[in-house]
């Protein structure tokens, strides 16, 4: 078993946009998780910042349960612009 | 709704992609990290023989180059192992079967860097090589592997470009220099043609691999895909192919060549190549030299959270 934990490592490539997930890597402390991800994930200048996130703290929605888990959002199409009709003629709505 | 095995299927079927929570197939997972691993190994392996010329390379343009390939090299290891943990296994536990010969690399680093044109031989022919095998596993099926060698393949591209430009350099120099590419060529041609593996006719993992969506092409496909690209290439620099079976097929459009002799491939595989010792060896005792280092950050890292407890 490795003894450094495995930490998931998030870059924003640039100001703007949002941090996303790149990859992961072990190192013993956040620090050094940093250190890492900016030496291996950040070789050619991708990020202008990065966040690493301990991957055991990492609560994630089950695949199997994906159906049940998303459904109540699957009959909501009323959420949809498109769901509304717009009379011939009516403009900037 | 689909669920387990059928959702895996489901999903093959429409050419989506297989996350790591994903059911799937025991055969997939284990064809999956016997790939990624030996993939991962390889790169770290590879910067072996290359890593053997820095402390030599003829200016400090081409060391400072060389290196940056070399630590890509790692990153690219380090990318690869981080996909394979996505299965399930643990890197230690990986590279505890890459040093006890249990799990394989790429044959090809069995092969000695004797000469600086071996660098360009590398960058040119092996990252060549290693580039068409890679760009189709961008739409590998299992996703985390295919995002890897995306960013693989990004920073491939460089590696492949430098080492023609050692070759071209050399190629426009004295008649030493030429022969000296010439005998490069001479030596790498075949193993590179090796590193697409066996035969479709003998392959054993291929024809599941390919149903899996993990392969894109055949080994004999990729292999020609090769020959077509780099013919050309050493038309360029003026070197020769070593290969007196070697001509254009005007109606194909393909080069017709000599398929390498595969015993060398089984064998070198099967550890007799010329540096398997050594490779294994060298990375064995990187590994345990670097203990210490592991085990001082985790003692820090333990003493600090201590204190902030």
């Amino acid at each position: 078993m490795s003894i450094e934990p495995l930490w998931e490592v998030f870059v924003r490539s640039r100001r703007g946009l949002s941090h996303t997930h790149v990859g992961s890597l072990h190192a013993p402390d956040a620090t050094m998780a940093l250190r890492n991800a900016r030496d291996v994930y950040t070789r050619r200048q991708e990020g202008v910042s990065i966040w690493v996130v301990r991957a055991a703290d990492i609560t994630a929605s089950s695949p199997d349960e994906k159906d049940e888990f998303f459904d109540p959002a699957g009959d909501k199409v009323y959420r949809h612009p498109t769901f509304y009709q717009v009379p011939e003629g009516v403009q900037h709505l | 709704m689909l669920t387990g095995m059928d959702s895996f299927q489901a999903t093959i079927d429409a050419d989506g992609r297989i996350e790591p929570r994903d059911a799937m197939p025991e055969g997939y997972r284990k064809t999956l990290i016997r790939q990624i691993a030996q993939h991962a190994h390889s790169e770290i392996i590879g910067m072996q023989p290359e890593g053997n010329w820095i402390s030599r390379a003829p200016s400090l343009r081409r060391k400072a180059i060389l290196m940056a390939k070399v630590q890509d090299e790692a990153g690219h290891g380090l990318y690869l192992y981080a996909a394979a943990e996505t299965l399930g296994v643990d890197r230690a536990d990986l590279l505890d079967l890459l040093h006890s010969g249990k799990q394989k690399y790429s044959s090809i680093f069995n092969y000695p860097t004797l000469t600086w044109a071996d660098i360009g031989a590398i960058g040119w022919l092996v990252d060549g090589a290693a580039i068409v095998n890679q760009v189709p596993l961008c739409r590998c099926s299992y996703g985390p592997y295919a995002r890897a060698m995306v960013r693989v393949c990004k920073e491939e591209s460089f590696h492949q470009r430098q080492g023609f430009e050692i070759l071209h350099t050399l190629c426009n120099g004295t008649e030493g220099q030429k022969a000296m590419a010439q005998d490069a060529l001479d030596r790498w041609w075949w193993p590179s043609l090796m590193m697409f593996g066996p035969p479709d006719s003998a392959s054993t993992h291929s024809e599941q691999s390919m149903a899996w969506g993990i392969k894109r092409h055949s080994n004999d496909e990729l292999r020609q895909r090769f020959v077509d690209m780099t013919v050309p290439q050493a038309g360029v620099l003026g070197i020769r192919v070593p290969d007196d079976g070697l001509s254009y097929d005007e109606e194909s459009g393909h080069y017709r060549f000599t398929e390498p002799d595969y015993t060398e491939l089984y064998d070198v595989v099967k550890g007799n190549g010329p540096c398997n010792e050594q490779r294994l060896a060298h990375r064995v005792k990187a590994h345990e030299d670097g203990a210490w280092v592991r085990e001082a950050a985790a003692a820090y890292a333990a003493k600090k959270a201590v204190r902030a407890a």
